[in-house]
Order: structure tokens, then sequence, then C-alpha cells
């Protein structure tokens, strides 16, 4: 039997068909993987895929405008749009956090939002610029192990952590875009030396994750008593199955202290987009009551900031969170990541 | 990623110094092919010079770069021996003892191969959510690598002639004296063998470290890839690990050494008189059990939990089927080119004498134990700066695969090629065939089940691919571990299931090739 098989198998290759199938199977490959055609908007998305998805799906519902989106993170996209230039074929970036659009801004590469996506956005979720506009927003918390900390051990302020009676007792994702955001505004506030003084703390004193979520698991576990993260993190997965929170509870810093820091999520068109039209109308969108909702309604847990759209019912609203006030295009990622690198925490 | 055992180029069955030259299309197609696999090392070189020795000195030397060679180099300095001493352990029990159920175990644990790496990983975490650092970094891997030293020492236990070990026997020696200095010498190409590929997959993978929060070089050069893109000091990391991966190369040179343990004569294929084990046969029960829990249970019942716990609405099969088709369409266009770019690269290694042979066969020895990270890194800013019309393209992330997986099919073409004797395309060519009719007719139909073994090797190393195809996917390509990945990152385990699912679904014909593979007494 199986020589029989390989006899007929012989027989298949030994023909030019082996031409005909290779060339068939590498023309199949190609169009399976179809590259965007030259009528679909194309974003750089380094908001969360789940997140966008839904934007997408909802904007391609009204419009019929069909979407593409390359994914990756803040820092990796921005810099790539960077060395791309005037020649990048992307439409639309989105991020997580405010660094990464401040430099693409800085590199002159955003086209003016249109006015009325403008006047959707209070002017305190937008940089004073205008280059781009906040499309989401997530608050700093420190999230800590119900069991090993009660709410009169927690430290007053995110500059408490470097002390050494938070020695190991704490940790944080250092090299995750979300962190170097809340370093960045950390910069923006108290300045060089002591931003550079914090990290030295923070390198001597804390636990260094991945990300939020390593983060969120640690503290969990009980291996260190609390962590510096994002909220969000921690709602989903109390939605789900607490299986990474259940043990902790979270502490907002308040009082416009640094660890009180709102993190604007950017949206932006590109000066170089061949479909500025369509740019517009997704930013718009997405801005607008229906893009709004999705954070409202949808499992991302982020905070809506534009269209008068309430957070979700879970969450604190952002009015109550006495965040600092910190223009978002002021926020330097490449000084962020030149002084962790120097205090070795990168 | 599934590799295949490392089996060495067999001897060719004979050199035609006549034709000492082959035609020039060969030799164009595998000069590009050498000039192409010398792109990263170029790239490293590169990056070094152009960022100048100051600051290059500076991004090398400091204590992070401390702490990353001490955790890869203690993965590697820990895994690698207990991969052998399981691996081997394993092998013998399976092939030289009366174990009951040899049978079920033999093919059992080569089953690992088919879970990425990433995915054994996700469902440890899963299982143990607080798991992390070297110790878990070193349990997954050694559960997941294992069977890279399990199929090739198995393989040669079954090859080895009997009559070695009942000579030394008659000469006094006991069952220990006999496994030490008789057996396990003759194994010491397969065990070699295994631990080089064992460490080049250690300081390649990314994924199932990046989920355990053990960073390696390999995890911190994608982590500064994902904060500066094409920075300075991911390319200098890539220089460093660049170098770790030719310590490991020379380091298996060196072990592997010139002693040979060849003899003369064909022997006599008869069965070899099992081990009794006796009352060790529970304990060794015992142990192969547990082994199979941890190494295939674990991983199987994650997925399968967090499947339940998803319930029908994971199953999302609009996305789930693009990713599918996109996973399958790229992985059939890589292993199709890389199988027939194998065929001129494996003719010139196997038929010729000279410059070009020798420089296949290192081009090949040395890309194919370069990293996906450093490979793909080097086509980002190749083709960024020098090439755009092939940035971001269908095209470049074949081309991708096909380096880093080319070995794979080399491998076998070349053993496939081996075993034709020149003889028989001569007798074509006497009675009148073109060349290349004979080589139609003759060559390609002798070497097809060489090819399509090593073509659905280099199928499933695409399609489990994560590394490279995280850096490199064209816009709107999102294969299945790409997505796999996007779900567990973002904390959604059982959205992430299916994927996993399917992925090692896709994984398991070619693990079986593998197996029978390694059941066939070569004729080498």
């Amino acid at each position: 039997m199986r020589r029989r098989w390989s006899r007929i198998a012989g027989r298949l290759v030994a023909g030019r068909l082996v031409i005909v199938v290779s060339v068939l199977a590498v023309v199949l490959g190609a169009t399976a993987c179809s590259s965007p055609g030259n009528d679909e908007l194309l974003i750089y998305n380094a908001q969360h895929e789940s997140l966008t998805k839904e934007w997408i799906d909802a904007f391609t519902k009204e419009t019929g405008i069909k979407v593409t989106y390359r994914q990756g993170g803040d820092p990796e996209l921005g810099n790539q749009l960077i060395v791309e230039g005037d020649a990048s074929p992307a439409d639309v970036f989105l991020t997580e956090n405010s660094p990464a659009m401040a430099a693409v801004e800085r590199a002159g590469l955003f086209a003016d939002p249109d006015a009325e996506t403008i006047n959707q956005v209070p002017s305190q979720y937008r940089p004073a610029s205008g280059k781009w506009t906040g499309v989401a927003a997530r608050t700093t918390v420190f999230v800590y192990n119900k069991a090993k900390l009660q709410p009169g051990q927690l430290p007053k302020s995110l500059l408490d952590l470097p002390q050494p009676a938070w020695k190991g007792r704490w940790g944080a994702p250092p090299t995750n875009a979300d962190f170097q955001a809340i370093v960045a505004a950390l910069l923006q506030m108290k300045g060089e030396a002591a931003t550079a003084q914090w990290l030295a703390g923070m390198k001597a004193n804390a636990v260094g994750y991945s990300d939020n979520i390593a983060t969120l698991k640690a503290v969990n576990a009980g291996e260190v008593d609390g962590g510096v993260i994002y909220h969000y993190y921690w709602f989903r997965d109390q939605a789900k199955t607490k299986e990474m929170s259940g043990n902790t509870a979270l502490y907002y810093f308040r009082n416009q202290d640094p660890g009180a820091f709102v993190s604007l999520s950017g949206g932006g068109v590109l000066k170089s987009s061949k479909k500025p039209q369509q740019g517009q109308q997704f930013l718009r969108f997405i801005t607008g009551k229906a893009g709004q909702e999705v954070l409202e309604k949808g499992d991302s847990f982020e905070y809506p900031v534009a269209s008068g759209v309430p957070a979700n019912p879970a969450l604190v609203p952002l009015t109550e969170l006495q965040a600092p006030v910190v223009d978002p295009s002021t926020l330097d990622a490449q000084k962020v990541s030149d002084l962790m690198t120097k205090a070795g925490l990168l | 990623m599934v590799a295949p055992p490392v089996s060495r180029p067999t001897a060719p069955v004979s050199r035609p110094e006549a034709a000492s030259r082959p035609g020039p299309l060969v030799t164009a197609t595998v000069a590009i092919l050498v000039a192409a696999t010398l792109i990263p090392l170029g790239y490293v070189a590169w990056a070094a010079v152009s960022i100048g020795w100051t600051r290059a000195y500076h991004l090398v030397v400091r204590p992070r770069v401390g702490e990353l060679l001490f955790n890869t180099a203690a993965l590697v300095v820990l895994t690698v021996p207990l991969c052998v001493v399981i691996g081997v352990g394993v092998a013998w029990l399976v092939e030289r003892t009366d174990l009951p159920g040899r049978a079920f175990w033999r093919p059992l644990f080569v089953a690992p191969l088919a879970v990425p790496a990433f995915v054994n990983s996700y469902a440890w975490v899963g299982v143990i959510p607080s798991m992390h650092g070297l110790s878990a970094g070193v349990l997954v891997s050694t559960l997941s690598y294992f069977p890279f030293m399990y199929l090739p020492v198995a393989a040669t236990l079954r090859r080895l002639d009997p009559a070695v070990e009942e000579s030394a026997r008659a000469l006094g020696s006991d069952s220990a004296g006999v496994l030490f200095r008789v057996v396990l010498p003759q194994l010491r190409l397969a065990i070699l063998g295994g631990a080089l590929l064992i460490g080049v997959h250690l300081l390649a993978e990314f994924g199932a470290f990046a989920m355990l929060r053990f960073d390696t070089f390999t995890v911190a050069i994608f982590q500064q890839f994902q904060v500066t893109f094409d920075g300075a000091a991911g390319s200098m990391l890539a220089g460093v690990l660049v170098l770790l991966c030719l310590v490991v190369l020379v380091a298996e040179a060196l072990a592997r050494g010139r002693v040979r343990f060849a003899r003369v004569g064909a022997g006599a294929p008869r069965a070899i008189t099992p081990i009794r084990l006796g009352r060790n046969t529970i304990p060794a029960q015992a142990g192969l059990l547990a082994l199979a829990v941890l190494a295939l249970g674990v991983p199987v019942f994650t997925i399968l939990r967090w499947l339940w716990i998803g319930g029908t609405e994971v199953w999302v099969l609009n996305d789930i089927g693009t990713a599918l088709g996109q996973t399958i369409g790229l992985a059939t266009a890589a292993a199709v080119l890389t199988t027939v770019l194998a065929f001129p690269v494996a003719w010139v290694a196997v038929r010729y004498s000279g410059v070009l042979a020798r420089m296949v066969e290192g081009a090949n020895y040395v890309t194919s134990s370069l990293p996906g990270i450093v490979t793909a890194l080097a086509l980002v800013t190749v083709t960024i700066h020098a090439a755009r019309p092939l940035y971001q393209s269908v095209a470049l992330i074949v081309l991708a695969y096909v380096l880093l997986f080319m070995p794979q099919a080399l491998v076998n073409v070349r053993a496939g090629l081996a075993q034709v004797p020149p003889s028989l395309e001569e007798a074509s060519r006497s009675l009148g065939s073109s060349p290349t009719t004979t080589f139609l007719r003759v060559t390609l139909r002798l070497t097809a089940p060489a090819a399509a073994a090593g073509a659905s090797l280099v199928f499933v190393a695409v399609a489990t691919e994560l590394t490279a195809t995280l850096v490199l996917a064209p816009t709107g390509t999102r294969t299945l571990s790409m997505r796999f990945w996007s779900f567990s990152s973002e904390l959604d385990y059982a959205a992430a299931a299916p994927y996993a699912l399917v992925l090692v679904v896709l994984a398991i014909p070619v693990t079986l090739v593998l197996f029978r593979q390694s059941t066939k007494v070569a004729a080498l």
C-alpha cells in the first residue's frame, strides 16, 4: 500500500506538474494573505486590538468604508512612522498613551483634525497644540494585595515608593510603554533631577515585570505587596474570572499626585495620508457618540473622553480622580528611555 | 517551532570528479541564497560599525546586558543537561528494556513537538499563574524540547549492532559498564546533535519566555524593538546574541571532536535482547507517566479547560478562518519555495566538492542557528532603507521563512539526493534523455519522499513561528500564532484557546511524519 502511494507520488512529482503546483501554491499563498487593497483605510494601531476591531466594525457598518490595521506597540509604531516619514502607507495612528503621539507630532507628521472632531472632545482631553486628539483615557492606580496591606499602610504618593521602607515590596513594568508614560508625566511635573532620583530608587526597590498583566498577577499571588499599573487591566479581570486579581484591590493616589496621572490614548490623521477625508471621518467617528459608547458598554474598561458619554458604571468617574494637569504633547518618550537606560532599568 | 532531529549529512554515494563544476544556473541560485543567508550577519556588523565604537561599547557593557547574559547562559546550562538525561533515559527505557507498553510510549514522547513552546508556557501559566523566572523557563523549555534529544537517541539506539554489547559482556562487563563504556559513547553524536538543536531553540525562543516573565536576550531584543523600532540598543543586543550562537556552535563542534565509532561491514540486523527491568518496572512506568502528564497532560488539559470556560463564544469562526487561511497560505508558499530552493543547494553539497560546496555548508550551518528575531530585524532595516517595495510585503516574510527554515528542508533533500545513485542518471543520459528530463524523471522521483518530508517540516515551522512573524507580517496579515499571542497578552486566555488548539492540530501530522522517519532503520 505504502509502496503504491509513493509510486503515485513519485509519478505526480515527476511530471511538469511540480512547476504548476508550486506556482499555484505561491500565488494562492500570496492572495490568501491579501495585502490591503488601495481602497482600504490603513490604521497603525497601538491600541488594544480588540477595542480597535470593535471601532472598525462599527465604522465600516455605518460608512461602508473598509479598514485594515497594523498592530504594534506605541513606541514601535510611533518610531516606525518616523522612520517611514512621508512615504508611510498609514492613514491614521491610534495609541494607548500620549508620548508616542507627541513624538510623531514633533516629527511634523500629523495633519490637523477636523473642527468637528475637536468640538466633540473637551479641551482637557486634547493636546494644546491641537495636532491630534485624545480618544480614550486610563488612570494610574496602585494595586495591592489585600492580605499584605491594609488601607492604612498604603503609600500617600507615588513619590513615597523609592523610600527604603518599600524595598522589594512593589512591582512595575519598566520596559512597558504604559509605565513609561507615567514616568514621562513625572518628568514633566517634577523635572529631570527628581525623576532620575526616583528611577534610581525604583531600580533599588521595585521588582520589574514585563507588563501590567504580569505586575497584576504578581501582586495577586503575593510576590509583592503592591504595583503601579493602569486601572482597566484590573477591571477586565474582575469582569471575567478574577483569576489574576481576586486577592487585590485598587488604590487611587488622587491629590494631583504624579501617581494619579491620567494617560490619554491618542488618535491622529497623518499628513501623508492618501485618504485624508476617510481618515478624518474615522477619527470623528471614534470620538463621536457611537465610538465612545464602545468604551462605555464594551469590555475594554477604558474611559470615554468625548461626546459627553459617561464611563462604564463599574469605574470611578474620571472627574473624581483629581488627576494632575499635564499637556500630553509635552511628554518626552526619548528622554524617559534615556533616563531609564541610565538607571539600569532598560 | 518544530525542527527535525539533527541528522548529519550523509556521505554521498560518490563524488564524480569528472563533473567538477555545476552549471551556471545552479551556481547562480546557490550563490544568491548563500548571499541572502549572510544578510543577518551583515546587518549586525553594519549596525555595530554605524553606531560607532564608544556608543556600541556603552550599549553592550552595562548591567542590563549582564543580567541577560546570566539568564540566557543559566537557561542553556541547566536545560540542555536536563534534556540529555530525560531524552536518553526515555529512549533507553522504550528501546532497550522489556518495559510493558513500549509501543504506546514510543510515539507519545514525540508528541510534545506538536505543542509550540509558547503554547506550553500559556498552559503552565494557566495552571500556576505565579510561575516565572529561570526555574519556570527551564521547566517549560525542558518539557518542550526534550523530544529533540529523545528522537535521535532512540533512532540511534535502534540501529546499534548488539554484537558490540555482547562482546563487552562476554569480556566481563556488567550492565552499567556496557551502558557507560559501550552504549553511551556510540550515542555521542546523536546527543550532541540534539543538544545543539535544543541550545539553538533556547537562544531563539521569545514567546515562551516572555509569557513566563523570564528575560533572555531574544526577549530583551524584542522589547527593544517595541520601544525603539530599529534602535541602536536592540541591534547591539542582537550582536551579543549572534556571538552567543557562535559560542554554542563552536562548543558543539569541539565536543564532537574527531573520534568516530564506525564499524566495518554491515553487521547482522537482528533483534536486541531487551534488558529485564524486574522490580524497576513500576518506578520506570511511574516516571514515564509523570513525564507524559507534565509534557502533554498539562497543555492538553489547559487548552480544553479554557475552551470549556470560553464556550461557544470564543469560536469566532470568521476570524479563526481568516487566520487559518493566511497561516496555511504563508506556510504553503514558504514550504514549497524552500524545498524547491533546497534542491540546487543540496545538489551542490552532495555532488560537488570545492569552494562553493564548502561555502554552502558553512553558511547553512551558521544561519540555521541564528534566532528569528535577528533575521527579522535585519530584513526590516534593509528593506526600509534600501528596498522599499519589499517592505511589509508578503514576499519579504516568505523570504525570511526561507532563510530561517532552509536547514529543515535541506537536511531532508540532501539525505534524499545522497541516496540517488548517479549511475542511474548516467544510464538515463546515455539512453538519450536530456539533463532536465533525467532530473525530472529519475532524480526528482527518487528524492520526492524526502522532499515531501522536508516541505512538511517547513510548513509546521512556519505555521507555529511567532517572533519573525510579529516583526515582518504584512499589514492585514494576522496568522494563528499572531492572534494567539495578541489574545494571551491581553489576558484573554479563553479567546486564545481555539488558536492554540488549531496550532496543535496543524502540527500533529508532521509530528507523526517525524516519528515515522525516525523509526525507519535508514540504510545510511
